[in-house]
């Protein structure tokens, strides 16, 4: 459609009311919604069970949401680019195992070992998505299947032996420093959480994630060549898989196929929660950080409840649901 | 009042997208009987006041009344009932179905249609035929057929015979008179003022939106048509612009080194062997009816799809692109027409204009450092309004419009290719734009430059190129540049202009 001259103002000329323009503050800062959520979160958690409200109460909220941040990571830099990783947990799950396998030849074989399983499933899925044209969800949904085939057999087979992880890992994930005070995996969390966020602020490929996750015509035209993006991201994203999947394998100590299974929802529901679209082109990974965090907190007061897993899974998918529509209704609103 | 006796009696119809305006106040009214045409230059509102009466799209305000009574038309199927037919711009059928398939979903059966493609030398048609492979031709017709199958009292066509051959084009005239002597209507839409005068009794002229003119069309020439569709506002700068002529003599300008060298090329049956030479420092303007080959011909000079066949030679050297990224790696640099192919609508100005430094991995592990300069640069230079540069879709059309351009000015080029860069903008950004691209050929770029806007083609160009059916027909010094010849020859019918 070809349009014609248009004189139209830039900027609606009407008074807002108080109202509406704290409504449009919120809107465009949703990190204060978030981080407001979080707190009345606590303070709830804590009137619940008064313990919670102490160092080491917060310490295992924290604890919870480092896996999930960390897989939210990789969900969130693929939800840029339109795209999302349904075999996340199994890669984790993989990176895991295959450490723990290692462990008896040393923290080092067995770390390098468990990561090249993210990578090699994530430039798999990049090149699926990439150069292949196949959709992001079913690439990664087949994706998730075939490792889950190849790990049950290899159990038997090639990794038959150690399922427990070496010392160093099991530090990494469930010890801490100074005392009991601060855990190694939020110190791991935090490190790479700076990474991604100068990387998604401060860098060409960031740009270029945020570009063809928002018009991908426009940024073929501008000269990105998405299946080159598209390779990069995914394979990173198998890479922080792994390294969500090796951290909590530290935490558990050991190892099984299951290990991860229920991290896959509450990974994109932190991204979700966060302000990342599910269509691409608009979202941060501090918003997503809330959103672990949320969730850690959430995870808390579940237990305190008494709710199982089963009630968790429930309250996940509910959410992801729901923010999803709400998302879609603000943006539509603007 | 005369609207209870009118077939068809629209009044004050305005739609906009977003900030942009598509129809302002448009009225039309259709006699029972009658050939009505609807003319207008690109962009002037045509397609859309069709959607609007086809309850394809909504209309933001006024009324449609059909036999003197208001019409509560809200979805296509309400068009239909009230006796409204439509063969849209681009064909209604879906390509992985067979034709056959495509009519049963408009539940219609081959006997329906049978006898109206027999009307127009079609019965041998295997109706068993994926629509993705028959041609755009055919398909047309097809859609006309299906169209008149429905008996409607009121026929819209939008712009049918612009694929058509000569004789597939008398065909459809010949079953519009036949409408007509049976008391229906038809709304005919097309650029070619020839078989406008022909075929139509009366028109509707529309620009930028606003119905200009009723017109009957008995004794009326074409150029008063043309005057009528294009308006008077820019003859000042037109004449002003002739006083003082920008243009390099053309003896001067074949002394120059050739940027840009097209040989023979082809894309399918729509890019049928354009050859041409573009010179450094020169602004060469392209000019066609919709629908000439123009598109695909910029399609391939972006990179976006390979030719056919056919060269294409940067700075002396073969230049055979895979995607648009090994053109711009080689110094093209392409604006397309519509906006919503180039634009990133939710990042920044600065993130819009910068996008091009990162199509190499080599830059990816930190910003460009002098990002920031470069868009300034390029927002000074433009004079783009960046106050609600948080996300580009907030920008006017115009500004929207800059940020296409600006891209490249921020990110480097030698050669820019711009498709129809002042579509649907407002005159003063457009003499912005034409100013800019008079500086950028002074530095020694070159600029191609496609445009509808016929009028404006001696402001900016040095000389001018006319397609017509996917070759190009004729070639004219700006001077001499005259909207008539430009027409004339758009039309494929002078042969004075033709090389």
């Amino acid at each position: 459609m070809s349009t014609p001259p248009t004189t139209a103002p830039l900027v609606e000329s009407e008074e807002p009311t108080q109202l509406q323009k704290v409504a449009r503050y919120l809107i465009n800062h949703p990190h204060v919604v978030l981080i407001g959520v979080l707190i009345v979160l606590i303070l709830v958690t804590g009137a619940i069970e008064s313990n919670y409200l102490s160092f080491s109460g917060l310490r295992n909220s924290a604890l919870f949401a480092v896996p999930i941040g960390v897989l939210a990571a990789g969900q969130t830099i693929l939800m840029l680019t339109g795209g999302i990783d349904l075999s996340a947990a199994m890669i984790a799950t993989g990176a895991a195992y295959v450490a723990a396998n290692q462990s008896p030849k040393g923290a080092a074989i067995a770390i390098v070992a468990g990561l090249l399983v993210g990578i090699i499933a994530g430039a798999a899925n990049g090149i699926g998505v990439g150069v292949f044209r196949v959709h992001p969800i079913i690439m990664t949904l087949a994706m998730s299947g075939i490792l889950l085939g190849l790990f049950t057999s290899w159990a038997q087979t090639i990794f038959s032996g150690s399922t427990r992880m070496g010392d160093f890992i099991r530090t990494l994930g469930g010890g801490s420093i100074f005392g009991r005070t601060l855990p190694w995996a939020v110190i791991v969390w935090a490190f790479l959480s700076l990474l991604i966020i100068y990387m998604l602020r401060r860098s060409g490929f960031g740009r270029t994630l945020y570009a063809l996750g928002d018009n991908p015509v426009a940024s073929r035209l501008s000269g990105l060549r998405s299946w080159r993006v598209l390779v990069a991201v995914y394979t990173l994203a198998g890479l922080l898989g792994a390294i969500a999947g090796l951290l909590l394998g530290g935490r558990v100590g050991a190892v099984d196929l299951q290990l991860a299974n229920n991290f896959l929802l509450p990974s994109v529901a932190a991204a979700v929660i966060g302000g990342t679209s599910i269509f691409g082109g608009v979202g941060t990974y501090t918003g997503t950080i809330l959103g672990a965090l949320i969730l850690g907190v959430l995870q808390s007061m579940l237990t305190f409840l008494g709710a199982g897993q089963a009630i968790q899974q429930m309250l996940y998918g509910s959410i992801v649901i729901g923010l999803s529509w709400l998302y879609t209704r603000i943006a539509a609103a603007q | 009042m005369t609207g209870n006796q009118s077939l068809l009696a629209a009044r004050d119809v305005a739609k906009r997208y977003g900030p942009v305006v598509a129809l302002r106040s448009a009225d039309l009214t259709v006699e029972p009987g009658e050939i009505h045409a609807l003319l207008g230059a690109n962009g002037a509102g045509k397609s859309t006041l069709v959607k609007i009466l086809s309850a394809v799209i909504p209309a933001d305000a006024g009324t449609i009344s059909v036999h003197g009574r208001q019409a509560d038309i809200r979805k296509p199927g309400d068009a239909m009932a009230a006796g409204i037919g439509t063969v849209f711009q681009d064909p209604a059928l879906i390509p992985d179905l067979s034709l056959e398939q495509n009519l049963r979903i408009s539940e219609l059966d081959r006997d329906d249609v049978l006898p109206w493609l027999d009307r127009m030398n079609l019965s041998h048609i295997d109706l068993d035929l994926l629509a993705g492979d028959v041609p755009l031709a055919v398909l047309r017709l097809l859609d006309l057929a299906r169209a008149l199958a429905r008996d409607p009292q009121l026929l819209m066509l939008d712009e049918i015979t612009a694929a058509l051959t000569t004789d597939q084009a008398d065909y459809v005239f010949e079953l519009m008179r036949e409408w007509k002597e049976r008391g229906r209507s038809v709304l005919f839409i097309s650029h070619r003022l020839g078989e406008v005068l022909e075929a139509c009794d009366r028109a509707t002229i529309l620009r930028n939106g606003i119905h200009v003119a009723h017109l009957d069309l008995a004794g009326v020439e074409e150029s008063a048509l043309v005057t009528a569709m294009l308006g008077e506002e820019l003859v000042e700068k037109v004449e002003a612009a002739e006083e003082e002529p920008a243009v390099l003599l053309d003896k001067e300008m074949t002394a120059r080194p050739v940027v840009l060298e097209l040989k023979d090329i082809r894309l399918r049956d729509r890019v049928n062997g354009v050859s041409l030479q573009l010179h450094q420092g020169e602004i060469l303007g392209l000019t066609a009816l919709e629908g000439q080959g123009q598109n695909e011909l910029f399609q391939v000079l972006s990179g976006d799809r390979r030719p056919s066949s056919g060269e294409l030679h940067v700075d002396g050297e073969r230049l055979s692109a895979r995607s648009p990224y090994d053109a711009i790696s080689r110094g093209l640099a392409f604006v397309p027409a519509d906006r919503h192919q180039a634009l990133l609508p939710q990042r920044s100005v600065r993130e819009n204009l910068a996008i091009p430094l990162y199509n190499r991995a080599r830059r990816w592990l930190s910003l460009v450092g002098d990002e920031e300069e470069r868009v300034e640069q390029a927002v000074e230079r433009l004079t783009i309004d960046v106050r609600a540069g948080r996300q580009v879709q907030r920008l006017s059309g115009g500004n929207q419009q800059k940020v296409t351009i600006g891209r490249w000015l921020a990110s480097g080029f030698d050669t820019l290719l711009c498709f129809d860069p002042t579509r649907g903008i407002d005159i003063q950004t457009k003499a912005q734009i034409y100013d800019l691209l008079r500086e950028i050929a002074g530095t020694g770029s070159a600029v191609l430059l496609y445009t509808s806007e016929l009028r404006e083609i001696p402001l900016v160009c040095d000389r001018v190129l006319i397609m017509y059916a996917g070759r190009i027909v004729g070639e004219l010094p700006a001077a001499a540049a005259t909207e008539e010849a430009l027409l004339t020859a758009a039309h494929g019918l002078n042969e004075e202009a033709a090389i």
